[in-house]
């Protein structure tokens, strides 16, 4: 287990107020002047040696995407913007970052902007978080009025202003240009890259967007080193990560452990074991609800860090972790999955406007029994046609999880199915009607 | 995607009271000059909570005047984002997250609840006015499972009983107290900490 002293987030459960003076008692905004002073070049490479990368789930490594960043403000001046539209299933860490930890926040947006050379930072968070985002906000004021930020912020010179942008309940804002496009006051509908956002984001100027928990973790980087948060996990995969824990689990909480660190050990450790004991498990999504579900076999084994997820075909993601025992119905938690895919998907792309009906469709069938057994073969070939075929990475998001279920579950799922095909008994199946659509009269 | 209609009966005019026409310009002021557009959300919030918890057609056209853009634009918006009710939804607006976290740990349950305390379907006023619920995609509280928030308070660790007499103080015009329904602190594994203990003793 990871040593207290090497936790970054020491007020994650709220033990000792989220305050200006509170936070400066753990060590934030002590010597925020001398860490820039060192200059841009010395942050960056900072960054860079402590191998951190992005914790919103693709996991993109934060020094390089810094790196990107215009040398020179030209003609357009440079924006900094925080994606804090945490909305993945199974995820729920940026908002114990919002509520107890935003001193740590917002120093990390005052050392990002001066590294990107940003004097205006946005704070995107999503619409639900209201009551967390009136905290950050109170932090806000609260810097300012400690001119920790504004003019001369924390007296390094650098004038930074921090506002709060809220989303009003779009998944797809968490993707980062359609989060640009929310700021600029459009539907959350992502934009071909390239043109990456470091050169043309927001309103067409150089932005550099990144998740709350990789802001959050910057200034303790830099006043411990990057070496030392090299030290903890593994190469490439290094440093803390927040896990959330949910679903079928005793005590289901989030808790920042190393990276690499074994699966079984966070759900029988800290999240009290599963429901049923370890026999009971039966599957484990292991980052948030866009990365392929794990079988029990492999659980036994798995560390959780980017790299070795994804040699099992899976992803880190999020590092939202849902445990699902054997008393639930596989098939159906996972139909309810591509319900949610369908009900988010922002409508621009064909193959995943539709293809995310046609998935939830068919699935929500499969969990009745009422499919036929060609039908199981189709459901992969509509996955196949989403993925790669959208803008974004939302196709990806929407099929991997029904990849996932076929490539560990397909037999439980034959078992279920086993009617002749169409042609023999003629079955109807409307197949393009979006019955749930039809059903809601007053949606 | 989701299906998203305006209500049919509809008010003639919108406009902003004092205090919400000065909220308007301090949000305005937050984005660079000739950007006013992007206040555009904040604004349709700032016109649901004047409204009732609701925005009529009138308010989006006053909107669209007021940061000079196209009335398309703002319709366009108010009904991409989920979060602006296009109709009437009632003093006390609850939903029940229903996706798979909160699935599995019984969020069935709460809909049942709200089903029997407040309408047979969702999206429908309760015989007073004063409330409705719907289910609705992750509200982001996963391991508070199952959850519902009412308005914009989060209710967390529930089932079926707590439900009940939430819905029930609510319905008597009470407003209960939000968080953790099962008197656990924040998001630690509940009695089984094994993490920061000098803090939590301290």
């Amino acid at each position: 287990m990871l040593k207290d002293k090497d936790r970054i987030f020491q007020n994650l459960y709220n033990d000792m107020g989220s305050d200006v003076s509170s936070s400066q008692k753990r060590g934030d905004w002590v010597n925020t002047k001398e860490l820039t002073d060192k200059g841009r070049d010395w942050i960056i490479n900072e960054i860079k040696s402590s191998q951190l990368r992005g914790r919103g789930g693709a996991g993109f490594p934060t020094g390089l995407k810094w790196s990107f960043a215009p040398k020179e403000v030209g003609s357009r001046p440079h924006y900094l913007v925080i994606n804090g539209d945490e909305s993945e299933p199974g995820t729920c860490k940026d908002r114990d970052i919002i509520r107890f930890e935003p001193h740590k926040l917002i120093e990390g947006c005052l050392i990002a902007s001066y590294a990107v050379q940003a004097h205006v930072c946005y704070i995107y968070i999503r619409g639900e978080y209201f009551v967390d985002g009136q905290k950050l906000q109170s932090a806000i004021d609260e810097a300012y009025e400690k001119k920790l930020i504004g003019k001369n912020a924390a007296g390094t010179g650098w004038d930074l202003d921090i506002y709060i942008h809220y989303g009003a309940g779009a998944y797809i804002c968490g993707e980062e240009t359609a989060l640009l496009e929310s700021i600029e006051g459009k539907k959350g509908q992502p934009r071909l890259k390239p043109p990456f956002p470091a050169l043309i984001g927001l309103y067409g100027c150089p932005t550099i967007i990144n998740n709350v928990e990789t802001i959050a973790v910057v200034p303790t980087i830099l006043r411990r080193s990057g070496e030392w948060f090299a030290s903890l996990g593994r190469e490439k995969n290094t440093g803390t990560k927040i896990f959330c824990i949910s679903g079928n689990v005793n005590n289901p909480c989030n808790v920042e452990e190393e990276m690499n660190i074994s699966l079984k050990e966070l759900i029988e450790v800290h999240a009290g074991g599963v429901i049923g004991g370890w026999d009971n498990l039966q599957a484990v999504i292991p980052g948030g609800s866009s990365m392929p579900l794990i079988p029990k076999e492999k659980c036994e084994t798995l560390t959780m860090d980017f790299d070795s997820l994804m040699a099992e075909k899976s992803g880190l993601g999020t590092a939202g972790i849902v445990v699902i025992n054997k008393d639930q119905d596989i098939i159906k938690c996972m139909a309810r999955i591509a319900r949610f895919y369908k009900h988010e998907s922002c409508g621009q792309c064909t193959p995943c406007r539709e293809g995310s009906g046609w998935m939830w469709r068919m699935l929500e069938r499969m969990a009745k029994g009422e499919a036929t057994k060609d039908e199981v073969d189709m459901l992969g070939d509509v996955t196949n046609q989403i993925a790669g075929h959208t803008i974004c990475a939302f196709g990806e998001g929407s099929s991997w999880p029904v990849q996932g279920l076929l490539r560990h579950f397909k037999k439980e799922i034959e078992d279920r199915n086993n009617l002749s095909p169409i042609h023999e008994k003629k079955n109807n199946i409307p197949y393009l009607v979006d019955q749930h659509l039809l059903d809601k009269k007053n949606a | 995607m989701s299906l998203r209609r305006p209500a049919k009966d509809q008010p003639e005019t919108f406009e902003f009271n004092a205090s919400s026409l000065e909220a308007a310009k301090t949000i305005v002021s937050n984005y660079p000059i000739g950007k006013q557009q992007s206040a555009v959300m904040a604004l349709l919030y700032i016109a649901q909570k004047q409204n009732n918890n609701w925005i009529p057609l009138a308010a989006m056209k006053y909107i669209a005047k007021f940061l000079e853009m196209p009335y398309i634009k703002v319709y366009e918006v108010a009904t991409f984002y989920t979060m602006y009710n296009l109709s009437p939804v009632g003093k006390y607006f609850v939903q029940v997250c229903t996706t798979t976290p909160c699935m599995i740990r019984g969020a069935n349950k709460l809909v049942e609840a709200c089903k029997e305390k407040i309408s047979e379907n969702e999206s429908e006023l309760s015989s007073d006015k004063s409330c409705s619920w719907m289910e609705v995609e992750c509200l982001g509280a996963c391991v508070n499972a199952p959850m519902m928030q009412i308005n914009d308070d989060y209710y967390e660790d529930l089932d079926k009983g707590k439900t009940l007499e939430i819905l029930d103080q609510i319905l008597s015009g009470k407003t209960p107290k939000p968080g953790s329904y099962r008197g656990r602190v924040n998001n630690e594994p509940e009695n089984n900490r094994k993490t920061l203990m000098d803090l939590k003793n301290a």
